[in-house]
């Protein structure tokens, strides 16, 4: 690792100031993406300004039709929350897919949205639910957020700070692990508040998570299993690798769109 | 250069450490507690498995300075004062759980929180999809599971 | 048996020390002033060193000094060797080139050490490694061994042609394709052993100290053999005579094979400790390990049996090429020679058998043993050649092994080993009762009735432990002895240490010697304590691989300890007036024949050291005694596994359902610890069939280069396992022992690929079987539906 500053803000207005002046720094949420990154020397941070002590950026809270959850908090945690387990056990599900029981006792939700790996489970939780991200500055759509494979709308010295969930009546969410890194080979979350579809798909494309409109219309008519049997998307776009070819990865979408389905109509 | 200040195994301890300096590293090179290992540089081993304020973590992924004020448990922080074994040092032993013991400090922190998440009653299942952090070549995870079943039982009594 | 004795599920005395984070292992060890090595590798497979510039390092904060491989060459220091000699069939002595420590003209894989920096911290010592500006003339590189010798491929060493180390045969090639002319049934497999890591969870570490008053270095090192290591660098690396150079291998976290090579690590933190005046550490990160640590496997071969109508095998063909990587590692000739196509009989009477080896050079990590060591690569041709053998004719896989089953012992194959003792019906047969065989059709039923697809595959595998007769082995080349040394030294209280020259790294040696002793000696298991890995304690032994520890470790011991009784009976004589043919000794006392005389062992050791009842003239003070053993044959560990996996059709993953173990290992000392070994064996082999594989791409890099890519076997992973023993002891030590360590190994991957063949209903299918290749070979070969 190179050396760095080390910042211990209070405020995230602190925080932000801390990032003006440090131009060259990053936020330390969790640091279970960046520390390894560091460690590996692929980044150099001059300074860290580690948000731990932040106040008011933790918890799990019901706010109207959405849940509300703080950035920093622990993925462990969000599995945990009662309030979410009850009206949006999709969404719970996710962050007890994430790494490994001590990743998530650790690892964070804004971290892991903001760091936007394109085969991280919150990403496709995010898109699949039509998640709103609130950062220091503004609110913005999941669906504008994820710009691209560790690419996000974040503009430099923007903090997140919550993230809202809509509260969809049916969602659930499959992965296909990664056999060596955890991280999802295939993942899909879909959703269905209203009129509202969605199938989001992380892990399997090259420029990181993606909505499935095929999917998406076909299931208007009926949100079931049944209505995308026999459907498949295209192998150009996905990911290859010694783990996965493309066509195995645009099969697991179709196969675990299915599973996830199931989940949530069951 | 930083100064951090924190409770390792009861005691307060103080570094001048950098920056950069990981949790395991202050933990083995500072304080000189050796029970902590490192197996892997990808966060994945679970070899350097400690409990920051109780929970387990992953110390090769954790900075010093970020434990600040906090209280850290080791594996030499396990056993009472007296010399007993924890429950789950125990078991391992019992179970025959160890074999060149360099995954074991890691393994044995780890399962200690797998009880905490999980409680005293665990099927195989569970204990082998929440081992997912603690990598072993030696075991076979065969006799771990068995280890960690009985340790979480023997911690109810 | 006693409650410590042979036999006894004995916890495991070194516990303790690992449970509450006190074991020592070689990163734990710092020495006064020690100063940290970061190495300098080669981000290239193949390339010149046309220019190494370290200027700008050495001024960099903390560090001590810069060494290279030009320093390195200046100050004579040897280059690393190979010590088994293999001949080509030609006659030709193998092509051993040049592996300096530090490669000052040219690199040859990625990984490939070209400097060290020597610096205060280990983070000061990477800052200053980026400042070393190499300049690289890159060369094409060869990383296919089935390319490696081509025509028109990238030349590795100068004086290899063809990058060809050997071209070695075993058995008579005109009997065999006679066989084959005459055979009613010829089954062809084209097999890819897949290369793997090894993956010791305790890197590798070497803190060498150089005591300048006596000219004097010690090496603490991760070593599974340190008296080897000792042996080699100072013999042949030149760093220091050997009565100036301690090794001390303290705990060490595992080795599967990969602990026992000189590295060039070790020799650099030596040289660079006597350079600078300091103590000099380096430990390995994963990373790091993954691409300096000998990697094991990488076998092509084409396989053939030679069948008559009745399912009798007439003979086995195979053609074999063996990936050594970049430079020959210290035992890398002899695995894919004689501890592979010696094993190709496996527990069938084969009458003819002929084994062509190619071993190549190549820009990958240099190759050697890794557990098991050629023996899991012979039984993976032999039972997946069986399996399929019986497929093709329609025969019950059972069936087919018990028609060809050796029977009678002793028995010599074709294949230089003979076998001295087995029963591999018995084996077969209670794996079978316990796998439950007789329902397999119903459990079949039952997935299919959820979508999956289940198969069953057996491995009855045969190995060769015990290694080695010196004799033997020295006539196939081997450069040293491979006997075992034992020291029992007796206190005037009647405690005990042994000093072993085997070395544990998770085996339990501490406990299972310790029964031994215990029990033969009639005194209590916490009065023995079991000493090795001190060059400086121990005088000399050869190490723990090749399951030997206790077929030729504790048979040297045993020795000793019949010293120490023929001694002891001596001074019991003396203590109580009798001849010393009169003593009788049992449970710990010695008594005169016929009488109810006796003295206990503690007494009769206080005496052999106060020495007041006899005269030096009669009998010399003391009670310790040395043994050096060297075994009259391999031993032959056998024994059958039974695979069952479960199939999921739209994702091809596997799941292993059931494995049943039988396994005949002679005496057992530990049955706990035993079973132990077979549990860890059997994750090993599984993860060679379902999870793991090196893989490089064109260009030399490794693409599996840190456990985010190389899947590791996790918990999750495996089933609890089923093992059971069966017995018939080995002729050829004096307790019977025929070694364990590999057996699940050797075992496990045929088994694996037997079973998800037996599901898919296609051989087409190579390791590691993921998720992702099963999926594959479904599209190919769509499964009839079951």
């Amino acid at each position: 690792m190179y050396n760095f500053t080390f910042h211990r803000p209070t405020t995230v207005r602190q925080a932000a100031g801390l990032l003006a002046r440090n131009p060259e720094g990053k936020l330390l949420a969790g640091g279970h993406s960046l520390l390894p990154v560091m460690k590996q020397r692929l980044a150099q941070p001059s300074a860290l300004v580690d948000l731990s002590q932040v106040e008011g950026m933790t918890g799990v809270e019901l706010k109207g039709r959405s849940v509300v959850i703080g950035a920093m908090t622990r993925h462990a945690d969000v599995a945990k929350s009662d309030v979410l387990k009850e009206v949006l056990p999709g969404l719970a599900s996710v962050p007890g897919s994430i790494g490994d029981p001590q990743v998530r006792n650790r690892g964070t939700i804004g971290g892991s949205i903001a760091n936007n790996d394109p085969n991280a489970d919150y990403p496709a939780a995010c898109l699949g639910l039509g998640a709103t991200i609130i950062t220091n500055k503004r609110r913005i759509a999941a669906d504008d957020f994820f710009t691209g494979m560790f690419s996000t709308a974040l503009e430099d010295g923007e903090i997140i700070v919550k993230v809202s969930f809509p509260i969809a009546k049916k969602a659930a969410y499959e992965k296909f692990k990664h056999p060596a890194s955890g991280f999802a080979l295939v993942g899909v979350f879909v959703s269905k508040r209203g009129p509202d579809i969605r199938v989001a798909v992380t892990g399997a494309g090259s420029n990181g998570v993606f909505r499935v409109k095929s999917f998406e219309e076909a299931l208007k008519k009926r949100f079931s299993p049944k209505s995308i049997e026999g459907m498949t998307i295209p192998a150009s776009g996905m990911n290859s690798d010694i783990h996965a070819t493309p066509e195995y990865r645009a099969h697991l979408v179709g196969v675990l769109a299915k599973r996830a389905l199931a989940k949530a109509t069951a | 250069m930083a100064k951090v200040s924190m409770t390792v195994n009861g005691k307060a301890v103080t570094g001048d450490v950098e920056p950069r300096t990981l949790l395991v590293q202050f933990l083995r090179e500072n304080l000189r507690l050796t029970g902590t290992h490192v197996g892997c540089d990808t966060s994945q081993c679970g070899a350097c498995v400690v409990h920051i304020d109780g929970i387990a973590a992953k110390s090769c992924t954790t900075l010093a300075v970020q434990c600040e004020g906090q209280s850290i448990t080791t594996i030499e922080g396990l056993a009472s004062p007296d010399g007993k074994l924890h429950p789950m040092q125990e078991a391992f032993r019992e179970n025959h759980g160890l074999q060149c013991g360099y995954c074991t400090p890691g393994m044995i922190m780890a399962a200690l929180d797998i009880v905490r998440r999980n409680g005293n009653s665990l099927d195989e299942h569970t204990i082998r999809e929440q081992l997912d952090g603690n990598i072993c070549r030696c075991t076979g995870y065969h006799n771990i599971v068995k280890a960690i079943e009985a340790g979480a039982r023997a911690m109810a009594k | 048996m006693t409650a410590n004795g042979i036999g006894a599920p004995v916890r495991r005395k070194e516990d303790f020390r690992f449970i509450t984070g006190q074991g020592q292992y070689t990163d734990d060890v710092v020495r006064p002033g020690e100063t940290r090595a970061v190495f300098v590798r080669s981000p290239h497979a193949h390339a010149k060193i046309k220019k190494i510039d370290v200027a700008a390092a050495k001024k960099m904060p903390g560090v001590v000094d810069v060494l290279t491989g030009a320093q390195l060459a200046t100050d004579k220091v040897g280059n690393l060797i190979c010590g088994w000699m293999i001949h080509s069939k030609d006659g030709s002595p193998m092509k051993m080139a040049p592996h300096p420590a530090l490669a000052a003209s040219t690199v040859n894989h990625v990984g490939d050490a070209v400097a060290v920096v020597i610096a205060e911290t280990t983070a000061q010592g990477k800052d200053a490694a980026e400042k070393v500006v190499v300049d690289y003339e890159v060369l094409p590189a060869v990383v296919d061994p089935a390319k490696a010798q081509a025509k028109g491929a990238p030349q590795i060493h100068a004086d290899v042609p063809n990058n060809t180390i050997y071209q070695w045969h075993l058995g008579d090639q005109k009997a065999v394709e006679a066989a084959f002319k005459a055979a009613k049934h010829v089954t062809k497999l084209d097999i890819v052993n897949n290369r793997l890591v090894p993956n010791a969870m305790e890197p590798r570490a070497a803190l060498a100290d150089y005591d300048a008053g006596n000219d004097s270095l010690t090496l603490w090192n991760t070593s599974q053999n340190p008296h080897v290591a000792r042996l080699v660098i100072s013999a042949f690396v030149g760093i220091a005579p050997e009565h100036k150079l301690r090794v001390i291998a303290p705990d060490v976290g595992g080795g599967f094979g990969s602990k026992i090579f000189i590295y060039p690590e070790e020799v650099v933190c030596l040289w660079a400790a006597r350079k600078v005046k300091r103590p000099v550490k380096w430990t390995s990160e994963r990373s790091e390990a993954f691409l300096t640590d000998a990697h094991g496997r990488d076998h092509i071969t084409r396989a053939e049996l030679a069948l008559d109508s009745n399912g009798k095998i007439l003979a086995l063909r195979a053609k074999t090429i063996a990936n050594l990587g970049a430079y020959m590692s210290t035992f890398s000739s002899s695995v894919p020679t004689y501890l592979y196509a010696t094993l190709l009989s496996g527990q069938y009477d084969i009458p003819q058998i002929y084994c062509e080896v190619d071993a190549v050079y190549t820009n990958t990590v240099p190759v050697d043993a890794y557990r098991g060591a050629g023996r899991p690569e012979a039984t993976f041709v032999v039972e997946r050649l069986v399996e399929v053998a019986a497929r093709q004719l329609g025969l019950d896989p059972t069936d087919l092994r018990k028609r060809n089953f050796i029977k009678n012992f002793p028995h010599q194959t074709p294949v230089i080993m003979a076998y001295d003792a087995g029963d591999y019906n018995a084996s077969l047969k209670k794996a079978i009762e316990l796998a439950d065989v007789k329902n397999f059709g119903k459990r079949k039923r039952e997935s299919a009735r959820h979508g999956k697809l289940r198969g069953i595959g057996y491995s009855t595998y045969i190995e060769a432990c015990g290694i080695a007769p010196s004799q033997a082995v020295g006539s196939l080349g081997a450069g040293v002895g491979l006997w075992e040394s034992a020291e029992v030294r007796v206190n005037p209280t009647g405690s005990v240490e042994v000093l072993t020259g085997t070395h544990a790294h998770g085996q339990g040696h501490e406990t299972t010697f310790a029964q031994l002793v215990s029990e033969r000696l009639g005194i209590p298991f916490e009065s023995v304590s079991i000493v090795h890995g001190d060059t400086d304690k121990v005088q000399f032994g050869m190490g723990t691989y090749g399951s030997r520890s206790g077929a030729v470790g504790m048979s040297a011991i045993v020795k000793a300890l019949d010293k120490i009784e023929a001694k002891a009976k001596k001074v019991a004589g003396f203590m109580m007036e009798a001849s010393e043919n009169d003593i009788e000794f049992k449970d710990g006392k010695f008594t005169v024949k016929g009488t109810d005389k006796s003295v206990g062992f503690g007494d009769v050791a206080l005496n052999a050291y106060i020495a007041h009842k006899f005269t030096g003239a009669e009998l010399e003070p003391g009670l310790k005694e040395t043994s050096f053993y060297d075994p009259t044959n391999f031993t032959f560990p056998a024994g059958c596994h039974i695979c069952e996996v479960e199939i999921d059709q739209e994702t091809g993953k596997t799941e292993i359902a059931n494995w049943v173990a039988v396994d005949d290992f002679g005496t057992v000392i530990n049955p706990m610890i035993v079973e132990g070994q077979v549990h860890g064996g059997i994750a090993q082999g599984v993860g060679q069939a379902l999870l793991e594989g090196a893989v490089y791409d064109a260009n030399g890099q490794l693409v599996t280069g840190s456990l985010m890519d190389y899947t590791m076997p996790r918990a999750h992973d495996l089933p609890s396992f089923h093992v059971g023993l069966t017995e018939t002891k080995s002729p050829s030590n004096p307790l019977g022992i025929k070694g364990c360590g590999e057996a699940g190994a050797i075992a496990a991957p045929a088994a694996v690929i037997n079973a998800i063949t037996d599901a898919l209903g296609t051989e087409d299918i190579a390791m590691p079987a993921t998720a992702n290749a099963v999926w594959q070979a479904m599209q190919k070969h769509p499964p009839k539906a079951a």
